[in-house]
């Protein structure tokens, strides 16, 4: 037993300890959720107006920026994606690409009443809810969100990748 | 100091269309079924036989000018009318800015009527909209394929017909069983947190 008193280890918070002057002790699952959460990428990707909304979420009031949060023009370089729209069954080929093309550890967001369940639309065209062909992490509803809505969302999947697991090895 | 001159070509004023409508009517006296005017919009109700013929002379006639095509689409009258179809043409001119409206009778037991990518170019991807959405066929179209839903989609969604709510997915467009039949087998290898 190492007596980390005398080697002056001070603990700040649960499973994080810092030894003076440039030296934290932590564990993979804290450092490596927090890595995740703190640079999230979404893809960019819109179906409908909620697109328009995500753009406003993104932009300078709201700005996504601050948490990290940077809309990466390739699925190949994202974490996450944001189904913000209508998925008509046209288009779920095309969602299910782009979701596939992320690498993982990958994150789905249905953003708006549509992405959910189908919303008003319950058509012969229109997908009812994308959690028929993604596995969604994170529900938004309205119609569409207001981009504090879309905040909340992001920050209870930020919240989720906090909490997890184990994620990063394959032997799990 | 430099002058401006501004110089307006003035257009002769356009037809009123009640009167471009009794011109249709002396030209193709028996093509003509019916004239209907609601709020100052005249629509000229024909028969489709003679359709391409028509709406050629509206276009070509120095006087009409009819050179911009604003719409083209179809209404079905189902248990409303005897005739189930009418494709619509909402035709204007650009030089005398005077306008009016074609609706051309389309029978059900054979949707089809000629084509007027010859005369508008720009009626190409309407008229496949209207060929997606109807099922009315366009004879002479250069392209005449989907635009909308997929191409290998079964009935025309807009037919009074057609079931609004879509099919349960064993039913479902093949596309999309294949959607979902592939997110399953692939959901072994998700990471689950």
């Amino acid at each position: 037993m190492i007596d980390t008193s005398a080697m002056g280890i001070i603990q700040v918070e649960e499973d994080v300890k810092i030894m003076p002057p440039n030296i934290i002790i932590t564990t993979f699952d804290k450092i490596i959720n927090w890595g995740r959460l703190s640079s999230m990428w979404p893809t960019t990707f819109g179906l409908a107006c909620c697109a328009i909304e995500m753009m406003a979420a993104g932009a300078a009031h709201n700005d996504l920026d601050r948490f990290g949060i940077i809309f990466r023009g390739s699925p190949r370089q994202a974490d996450c994606v944001i189904v913000a729209g209508t998925v008509t069954k046209k288009m779920a080929p095309v969602v299910r690409r782009v979701y596939d093309q992320i690498p993982e550890p990958r994150y789905v967001i249905a953003m708006g009443s549509c992405a959910c369940t189908g919303g008003v639309f319950k058509t012969y065209s229109t997908v009812q809810g994308c959690d028929s062909f993604l596995p969604v992490d994170v529900y938004v509803p309205g119609c569409p969100p207001r981009p504090e809505t879309l905040l909340e969302g992001l920050i209870m999947l930020q919240e989720k990748i906090r909490n997890e697991k184990a994620r990063w090895s394959p032997w799990r | 100091m430099a002058v401006t001159e501004v110089r307006i070509t003035i257009h002769p004023a356009g037809i009123d269309p009640v009167q471009i409508a009794e011109k249709i009517k002396e030209l193709f006296p028996d093509q003509v079924i019916d004239v209907a005017n609601f709020r100052d919009q005249v629509s000229v109700i024909i028969k489709k036989d003679m359709a391409f013929a028509i709406l050629k002379h509206l276009h070509d006639d120095p006087l009409l000018s009819f050179d911009h095509l604003q719409d083209l689409t179809a209404v079905d009258y189902l248990k409303k009318k005897d005739v189930r179809f009418e494709v619509v043409y909402g035709l204007y001119s650009m030089k005398y800015r005077h306008q009016i409206r074609i609706r051309a009778q389309v029978a059900e037991d054979n949707p089809s009527i000629n084509s007027v990518v010859p005369i508008w170019e720009g009626a190409n991807w309407h008229e496949r909209e209207c060929y997606d959405m109807f099922g009315i066929r366009f004879n002479g179209h250069p392209d005449l394929r989907r635009i909308l839903m997929p191409e290998d989609w079964e009935g025309y969604p807009l037919r009074k017909d057609y079931p609004l709510k879509g099919p349960e997915i064993e039913n479902d467009w093949i596309g999309f069983r294949e959607v979902i039949r592939r997110s399953q087998e692939l959901k072994e290898f998700e990471w689950e947190g």
